[in-house]
């Protein structure tokens, strides 16, 4: 279905010149038809607000140059401020063109909306009745981009090969910071976003490469986090997977995490194979072992949660929290740690057990493995004093002299 | 990179220590010459004795004369400093081409894109509407003063000391590498450690109280210091605005406020407001900051919409086109301001029905804009056109501003937006509204108040070719960001690998290159306009024929502004005074009642620089001494009961007497 109706003709003239400048208006040239159909939203859009533009702009120089304070032929009315027709059309008029543009807006909103199916492949060709969507889950790491392709079990960084006429549908997610996904040739962008997970439905409508790019500053690496997205017929894009298939690497959490580690620039390579849950844990915060999963807390908190010991055993809810595990903001206290919930007469049963009035500490104590940036001494710890620093250093301060 | 591998922190100096001095040769450099200027500057004053001079007169002053002519000040030297960063965007995204690195690393380059924009917003365009109400305000509603002259004076120095905040920065560790609205979870600690986050909440912080206080003292100057008649749909235009502009202040500062302080918890305390984890949400974050944040865009334009009106007006030699329709325009503006923030991340995923009504709620916005726009050509409309220096700008604007209005409507469209955000059309199109708007206001307003405040007229030739420059110099920086964003390519970007881009931005160079052929012609303007002064004077009050209250005083005005209050009969009181030949006062003066100036304010914003930067570099007994010390001197200060003094009536009688012969004379 078109929505628009043709652009006008002095944006058409406006977009040749471009193109004979030897400039690729990427946005107004897509490849994709969820892009084209933004483009044309665009150009109405343009083209119906000139209808007033234009006029303004004209009448701006006119008024100015025809009541110039030389040209004394020119009617002065000095005490002349009002008039109820003019009032009228300078509300009504740019009123009239809002509904226009508001029901355009309600409309092609709702269509192009990322989350939604396609509804068509291109302007020739319907989406048949069983297509399948190529699925692909896209995470955005510091600073490159991991695609997880689940129903090839194939992963690629920094490189995306998508067949054309297919719908693809995309699900991001992010590792650490906020980040936008954007291939201006087939969609739209939308933000990636660590612990949460958002959609893109996009199609390709001709072969070629593109360029791909985060469009949220997302920190030092962030211009180098670019890829191309190769959009081949069917026969090349199974020819690549089986390519992929190949290969030696395994996408296993902890490849992942290594990979996850920042780095800059990075060169696109290929992962013959990819652990099935990796997508789901990246969104869920958990794949580092020991991390409870997102979806998991919900769930207990849903049932009514943990109670006062659920609140302050947060070690392994912690995702990117600090530099490193046990450390935490200036002004903050050492994290008080519980490793495990039981009544005092199991506790004493249990000490008892092991000859021992301590509670040896089962919590992991190495590195949180993503990120490892230094933090600052807490004020807390200097002034409260050694007491409870030497009783926190089982629970994580440990390597904090490292 | 300037950041510490392992911070340590001592009692004495917190984190601070050598390592924090920026060693990029860049910096040091830029510190060598700040150093030397500064140096310079503190010597002449030092040679011949300014310095009792701008104490007693300027510093410690709670006239909102001189403190509106100090925000424009602080205004002009940040602008320089704020341009400075973008000239060094401009070269190195033309340099950074084909492998080329540029002559930036990430640390530097993320830094000066975030300073870029929160000094142009918080120190070059706050500034110079805050300035600019300061100055007429009270003028223009026939006031003696602001309702709370100290409040006022204190307003501006925190103002100030947000700015030098931001300035240490620059030479004392390094600043926010985070954008200007710096978005968890990127400016949370795990993210960004180091001090630049802090100095940027900090500065934000002891800045946002001043301009929040400064709302306030306004917005009850127009509610209750109004001359006797002027009812509120009989106040100038320009007021009407600014009481628009105070309202948002008041209702929105205070989110920042509360915002800031919600990542300060998340940085200092480890609450988990905006992180990942922990039941933490970003995404609340940035809701929040936009519900602060598009308000402001309204708080910056408004004001320079009444600019835009009086300038029109006058130069046209006619009353404004549909004074109510305007103010009932103005009002719209301010309430719709409220309803539009989440255009600003429509791509974040929100379902398309909460995307539509955000987007048609900011089209919406776009009607009483589009009003305003023809109100002021139907006052140009059979009238008489002066294009004196304000109508110029006043023009460039509405020919700039309506191509800025018009993509931003376009950005309003969310599957138009989800192709732009972010990109440099989106870049094009804030400093298109900015720039032609908020700018090319306040130099109209400069142009237009400058004999008010002087007692002579800016110089036309240098005014001229700076408005030339600068227009020219706007479209050549500018349309190129538009084909470029139409070719797809994102903002803070620091290295390009596609060629075809390279001429584009070389384009924009250039353009930068003449904009600052423009501020240079401006400063030389304002140069020869003080060194050629007598050639200008304006021995009148009412160099062009003005038609609001503050052109019946003298230029510049007599400290007491008025000495009678002025009795109001409808709109554009002056026009109606000269039109009626009401005859100056010339007996039965009275002492008049004035506030004393004050150090308290200097002083206290004093001590909350120093504790903001206490707290940046975490060293805690300087901030707990420091703020301990505002508080008891605010205490202190609150009893001081020697606050005020009255003019006798005889100084007052030789002043106006003096000027009633003048005008004779002149007349």
């Amino acid at each position: 279905m078109r929505i628009l109706p043709p652009a006008p003709g002095a944006l058409a003239l406006g977009m040749s010149f471009l193109l004979l400048t030897g400039c690729k208006p990427v946005v107004l040239a897509p490849a994709g038809d969820i892009a084209e159909r933004q483009k044309d939203l665009l150009l109405a859009a343009t083209g119906l607000m000139l209808i007033v533009i234009i006029p303004v702009m004209c009448l701006t120089l006119w008024f100015a140059w025809k009541y110039r304070a030389a040209n004394r032929q020119a009617a002065y009315r000095p005490d002349w401020d009002h008039s109820a027709k003019f009032e009228l059309a300078i509300w009504g008029l740019p009123l009239l063109i809002i509904i226009c543009l508001g029901a355009l807006t309600w409309v092609g909103t709702h269509l192009l909306d990322p989350y939604r199916p396609l509804d068509r492949l291109s302007a020739t060709e319907e989406i048949a009745e069983d297509h399948q969507p190529l699925k692909v889950q896209v995470v955005a790491l510091d600073w490159k981009w991991l695609f997880i392709y689940p129903e090839q079990d194939i992963a690629a960084v920094n490189e995306l090969v998508v067949p054309t006429d297919r719908e693809i549908e995309f699900s991001l997610t992010a590792s650490s910071v906020m980040n936008a996904f954007y291939i201006p040739a087939m969609a739209g962008m939308i933000y990636a976003m660590p612990g949460m997970e958002t959609k893109l439905h996009g199609v390709f409508n001709h072969e070629g490469e593109y360029q791909g790019l985060a469009s949220h500053y997302s920190g030092a690496g962030f211009s180098g986090m670019r890829f191309k997205a190769h959009a081949t017929d069917t026969a090349g894009f199974d020819d690549w997977v089986s390519r992929a298939r190949e290969g030696q690497d395994a996408l296993t959490r902890d490849e992942y995490l290594r990979l996850e580690a920042p780095s800059e620039n990075v060169a696109p390579r290929i992962y013959a194979e990819v652990d099935p849950d990796l997508f789901a844990r990246a969104v869920n915060l958990c794949v580092e072992e020991g991390k409870m999963c997102m979806a998991e807390m919900m769930d207990i908190d849903s049932r009514g949660g943990l109670g006062l010991e659920g609140t302050i055993n947060i070690q392994s809810l912690t995702h990117d929290k600090h530099a490193r595990r046990g450390a935490r903001p200036v002004l903050g206290h050492q994290p008080i740690m519980v490793t495990s919930i039981c009544t005092p007469e199991e506790a004493a049963l249990m000490f008892a057990d092991l000859g021992s009035t301590q509670p040896t500490s089962r919590a992991d104590q190495s590195r949180l493995q993503s990120r490892a940036l230094p933090v600052p001494d807490s004020l807390f710890d200097r002034l409260i004093a050694p007491t409870i620093r030497d009783a926190g250093n089982t629970a994580g301060t440990a390597d904090q002299k490292l | 990179m300037a950041v510490p591998a392992n911070v340590e922190t001592t009692f004495l100096l917190g984190r601070l220590t050598w390592d924090a001095i920026p060693k990029e040769p860049i910096v040091f450099a830029t510190f060598i010459v700040v150093a030397i200027g500064g140096a310079a500057v503190l010597a002449l004053l030092t040679k011949y004795r300014l310095w009792g001079y701008l104490w007693h007169e300027w510093f410690t002053s709670v006239d909102h004369k001189k403190i509106g002519i100090m925000y424009m000040i602080l205004g002009l030297i940040m602008l320089v400093r704020g341009f400075a960063d973008a000239v060094m965007m401009r070269i190195q995204q033309v340099w950074a081409f084909g492998g080329s690195e540029g002559y930036l690393n990430a640390h530097h380059y993320d830094q000066i894109f975030t300073a870029h924009g929160v000094i142009m917003i918080f120190f070059v365009a706050m500034p110079f509407v805050t300035g600019i109400m300061n100055y007429l305000v009270p003028l223009q509603i026939g006031a003696r003063d602001v309702s709370f002259p100290f409040l006022n004076n204190f307003s501006f120095w925190m103002t100030t000391g947000g700015a030098i905040i931001i300035m240490a920065s620059l030479f004392v560790g390094e600043f926010a590498q985070t954008g200007w609205l710096a978005f968890p979870p990127l400016s949370g600690l795990s993210y960004s450690p180091y001090v630049g986050v802090d100095y940027y909440i900090w500065g934000l912080q002891v800045a946002g109280v001043g301009t929040t206080l400064s709302g306030i003292n306004l917005l009850v100057t127009i509610l209750k210091m109004r001359a006797p008649g002027m009812t509120m749909m009989r106040m100038p235009i320009f007021t009407w605005t600014s009481f628009c502009t105070n309202i948002l202040i008041v209702a929105s500062f205070p989110v920042l406020t509360a915002t800031l302080v919600l990542l300060t918890l998340d940085r200092y305390v480890g609450t988990n407001f905006f992180t990942n984890d922990l039941g933490g949400n970003p995404m609340m974050y940035i809701n929040l900051i936009w519900i602060w944040g598009h308000p402001e865009v309204y708080i910056l334009i408004l004001p320079l919409f009444g600019v835009f009106s009086e300038v029109t007006s006058t130069f046209s030699g006619k009353r404004l086109f549909g004074y109510t329709s305007m103010v009932y325009a103005t009002v719209c503006i301010t309430v719709l301001s409220y309803l539009v923030w989440l255009h600003h991340f429509f791509t974040m995923g929100s379902g398309a029905s909460v995307n539509s009504f955000f987007g048609i709620t900011t089209m919406i916005i776009s009607i009483p804009t589009g009003a305003k726009i023809f109100n002021w050509l139907f006052t140009m409309y059979q009238g008489r056109v002066r294009f004196e220096l304000p109508m110029m700008w006043t023009i460039a604007f509405m020919l700039t501003f309506t191509i800025g209005g018009m993509t931003g409507v376009l950005l309003a469209v969310p599957p138009a937006d989800f192709v732009l955000h972010n990109s440099l059309f989106l870049i094009a199109h804030f400093h298109n509204v900015i720039i032609g708007g908020v700018l090319f206001g306040s130099f109209a307003a400069i142009n237009f108040w400058w004999p008010k405040a002087f007692g002579f007229k800016l110089n036309v030739f240098w005014g001229k070719v700076s408005f030339w420059f600068w227009v020219v110099g706007f479209w050549v920086a500018f349309a190129p960001l538009y084909v470029l964003g139409l070719m797809g390519v994102t903002r803070r970007m620091r290295v390009f690998d596609d060629p075809d881009l390279q001429i584009w931005f070389i384009i924009a160079g250039f353009g930068a290159f003449l904009i600052a052929c423009g501020i240079a012609a401006m400063f030389i303007q304002f140069g020869v306009s003080i060194w050629k002064r007598n050639e200008n004077r304006d021995l009148t009050g009412d160099p062009w024929n003005g038609r609001t209250l503050e052109w019946a005083t003298s230029s510049p005005p007599a400290p007491y502004n008025f000495a009678f209050t002025p009795v109001i009969h409808g709109l554009d009181a002056y026009a109606d005074m000269k039109a009626a030949g009401a005859a100056r006062g010339n007996g039965n003066f009275i002492p008049i009642h004035m506030p004393r100036y004050t150090e308290a304010g200097i002083i206290l914003a004093g001590l909350a620089t120093v504790c903001g930067m206490a707290l940046i570099w975490y060293i805690w007994w300087l901030a707990a001494l420091s703020f301990v010390g505002l508080v008891g001197y605010a205490i202190h200060h609150s009893f001081n009961y020697d606050r005020d003094y009255h003019i006798p009536a005889d100084e007052v009688r030789v002043t106006e007497d003096a000027r009633t012969r003048l005008l004779a004379q002149e007349a």
